[in-house]
């Protein structure tokens, strides 16, 4: 396990050099630039075809032929396209959906082009009076509407918006209870609910660290090949459930929202490790380090996955939609545990602190709580979407940061048996997933 | 093992907590306080469409009757005339939702032909509309007048008219509309009307009015409708109900033209009604509070209110009467 450590982080430590080559590859060119210059000084008299024109010059030079360029096609360009013709696009999004006794309070916002008016309101094929949303709605701006309607507890609601052209705009309500106020019981809810789902069945599967290290050599490597597939599951599962949100709230870009978040977490926690190298240099030689930093990314991936969860399990409490009772946590705990196991799966050769530990718990678990109180309190399609995409971005860069570790020395090749158990550990969490399935 | 059921309790409790909440004194719309809503249906902050900038007003052609030009033929039958023409037209079905409709002299419905059996008919019909329209009459004519395509003179095209002529048969309630493909967008849109042929020997008076069952698929793709109307506009006779007297005989030339549905209803509050199925017969043929029309069937409905109030008419089907086909009569001394 040792040697395969140090052969990975060696491998990295190898291409540092790397990038310092290709920037002498690139100070080249510069240089050659004067280079050329002494010669026609050298040479004959062509020395006044290479009047050098200072930098400044040629950058606005070129800026102007730029901004000519624009503004001919701008003026002529534009007149090449037909009018826009046919029908407004109008597209709203209900980002808050508030329901208190008698009425339902949707927060909409226009992510169409066109400006949007809402004439009119039904709920389950019943018009209803409604206050808000006087003026025409324009983009990306919100308003809210108070729909006059007597909804009853844990009935489903399809509230259809008629917009002044004749659209129906639809917000589904899946069950309708009504909406906890945002006071500290409700935030004390969502730390004990971001506790349950996050921190315990994270510290539970930790426990597993004695077992782990009476395991040896190989079998060390098979459980990391645990953990990424785990991890791997994760990812899929946050693509799938980021980009339903999206769907559903098709706000900022939707689907778009997703990647973008899983982009910014793989560049920013691809920067914390190389930070984490720089500060281990001198202890890498000797691999104390290696191991922890390893348990520490998979704890960071693991924690913003866990955001996201929180985040759609405190929306789905703000909305009722946790009425499906106590099997739900359990479910979620249950499945949680299997992280713990992928965190301590790197340090099953080490001693590190109960401190140490305790610290990676948290990073793993406490971001459930933040996720419940901001899914609770805010309870945004958009946002969501984003930190789905954080958590895919950082399970995708400790997956790289682990598969190294797990080829056969000095191949690219995977053991059967470390394939064996990637394919436990999705199959694990595939199991234990299905006892939160919601 | 103990702590996960020590948790599963917890996370119980914890789950529960929403609904009791809600069970509570303030739950939801089902509990001691109402909240709103609870006397039906209605448009945002009770809102009525601008009727001057439509160009009609449902309660005008409640009662509105076009007994055409007429003039006495050589062979002393009455020669009845009028003129139609296809408008598109936009109009504000319901407060702020316009609909771009094609209608029938700039309404919807179209107007309301009224003739007496055996009566010679000419309907000139002038397409002002973007669109090849026709106008098919029920009744009994001949094929080359039954405003069809590829018959007769078939599709009047855009800025083309043609004169229907035929004689009034048989006595009853009918109704006529557009007859060109794709047909159910054309009568969608509003191409549509009434045609009553009254009995040579006339029907006992009454307070006569005309209904037009028919909605509004806003959204133009063709599953099913936003708005339900009678004579035009939803809720119209929420907000100006229909006045009649205590004893009166009330006599509703019903009409179902409603597309997307198969099946339309009217339903009478407080009172039971003499049913003349097409109006063909001059006996009823039950005496109800509820009738079914499909579509294009009508019939003739023969009330009196004995005492004075706020009745109720709407469709029976309560989906249809929420979303706009519902009314009221207001029966006065
Ligand atoms: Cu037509």
């Amino acid at each position: 396990m040792t040697e395969r450590t140090d052969s990975k982080t060696a491998g990295p430590q190898d291409r540092e050099p790397g990038p310092r080559d290709t920037e002498q590859v690139t100070a080249g060119p510069a240089e050659a630039d004067d280079g050329p210059q002494p010669r026609p000084h050298d040479g004959n008299g062509t020395a006044g075809r290479a009047v050098r024109v200072p930098l400044w010059v040629l950058g606005v030079a070129v800026t102007a032929v730029i901004g000519l360029v624009l503004g001919l096609l701008a003026v002529f360009g534009a007149g090449t396209l037909p009018e826009r013709a046919g029908p407004p696009i109008e597209e709203l999004a209900v980002e808050r959906t508030v329901l208190s006794p008698g009425v339902i309070e949707l927060t909409v916002r226009n992510i169409g082009s066109d400006p949007v008016q809402v004439s009119q309101v039904f709920v389950n094929d019943a018009y209803v009076g409604f206050t808000g949303g006087g003026e025409p709605l324009q983009r990306l701006s919100t308003t809210t509407l108070a729909l006059d309607y007597p909804w009853s507890d844990g009935t489903p609601y399809i509230v259809s918006m008629l917009t002044s052209t004749g659209l129906v705009i639809e917000h589904e309500i899946a069950a309708a209870v009504i909406t906890p106020p945002a006071d500290a019981d409700f935030f004390g809810r969502m730390v004990l609910i971001g506790t349950y789902i996050g921190i315990i069945p994270v510290l539970l599967g930790m426990l597993f660290l004695p077992v782990l290290r009476q395991a040896r050599g190989r079998s060390v490597k098979i459980l990391l090949a645990l953990s990424v597939g785990v991890l791997a599951f994760l990812a899929v599962d946050a693509i799938i459930e980021g980009a339903e949100l999206a769907a559903s709230g098709a706000v900022f870009g939707g689907v778009l929202l997703v990647v973008l978040g899983a982009g910014f977490a793989y560049l920013v926690l691809m920067g914390v490790d190389r930070w984490l190298r720089s500060r281990t240099a001198a202890a890498r030689r000797h691999d104390a380090a290696g191991g922890m930093r390893l348990a520490l990314l998979i704890a960071i991936g693991i924690g913003l996955h866990n955001m996201a969860e929180g985040l759609v399990i405190g929306s789905a409490y703000a909305v009722g939609e946790l009425a499906l009772g106590a099997a739900l946590i359990i479910g979620f705990v249950i499945n949680n545990v299997t992280e713990g196991v992928a965190i301590v799966a790197p340090l099953a050769d080490r001693r590190p602190g109960w401190l140490a530990l305790l610290g990676l718990g948290l990073v793993a678990g406490a971001p459930a709580i933040l996720g419940a109180v901001i899914g609770g309190a805010v309870n945004n399609p958009a946002l969501a979407a984003v930190l789905f995409g954080l958590g895919v971005g950082a399970i995708a860069q400790v997956v790289v940061q682990i598969l190294p570790s797990l080829r056969e020395p000095g191949t690219r090749t995977f053991d059967a048996r470390v394939v064996g158990g990637f394919a436990l550990g999705v199959l694990l969490m595939y199991a234990t997933s299905l006892f939160s399935a919601a | 093992m103990a702590g996960s059921a020590g948790l599963a309790l917890g996370a119980r409790e914890l789950l529960q907590a929403p609904s009791a909440h809600a069970a509570g004194a303030e739950r939801g719309g089902a509990g001691a306080s109402h909240g709103g809503g609870v006397n039906g249906p209605m448009f945002a902050q009770g809102a009525t469409v601008d009727y001057e900038a439509n160009g009609f007003n449902p309660t005008d052609i409640l009662r509105d009757f076009d007994l055409g030009r007429t003039s006495t033929m050589p062979d002393g039958r009455t020669l009845r005339e009028w003129s139609i023409t296809a408008v598109d037209k936009e109009i504000e079905v319901a407060p702020g939702v316009v609909f771009p409709a094609w209608t029938l002299n700039g309404r919807i419905p179209g107007p309301t032909l009224r003739c007496t059996e055996g009566d010679r008919l000419r309907v000139r019909f002038v397409n002002a509309s973007e669109h090849p329209h026709t106008l098919h009459f029920h009744g009994i004519h001949p094929a080359d007048m039954d405003g069809v395509p590829m018959v007769g003179r078939g599709v009047i095209s855009p800025g083309e008219e043609f004169v229907y002529e035929f004689d009034a048969e048989p006595f009853g309630l009918h109704l006529f509309h557009c007859h060109v493909g794709p047909l159910a967008e054309h009568i969608a849109r509003g191409m549509y009307g009434t045609f009553i042929i009254d009995p040579k020997q006339g029907r006992p008076p009454a307070d006569e009015m005309v209904m037009v069952q028919h909605g509004y698929n806003t959204t133009l793709d063709a599953q099913g409708n936003q708005l339900y109307a009678v004579n035009g506009i939803p809720f119209a006779y929420m907000n100006e109900p229909i006045r009649v007297r205590v004893g009166e005989l009330v006599r509703v030339y019903l009409v179902n033209i409603l597309e997307y549905d198969p099946i339309n209803s009217f339903h009478l509050h407080g009172n039971f009604f003499n049913y003349y199925p097409t109006g063909t017969s001059l006996t009823p043929a039950e005496l109800t509070d509820t009738i079914m029309q499909a579509q294009g069937q009508r019939g003739i409905c023969e009330m009196r209110f004995p005492t004075e109030g706020m009745f109720m008419f709407h469709a029976h089907k309560s989906e249809f009467a929420e979303l706009g086909w519902m009314g009221f009569f207001e029966v006065t001394p």
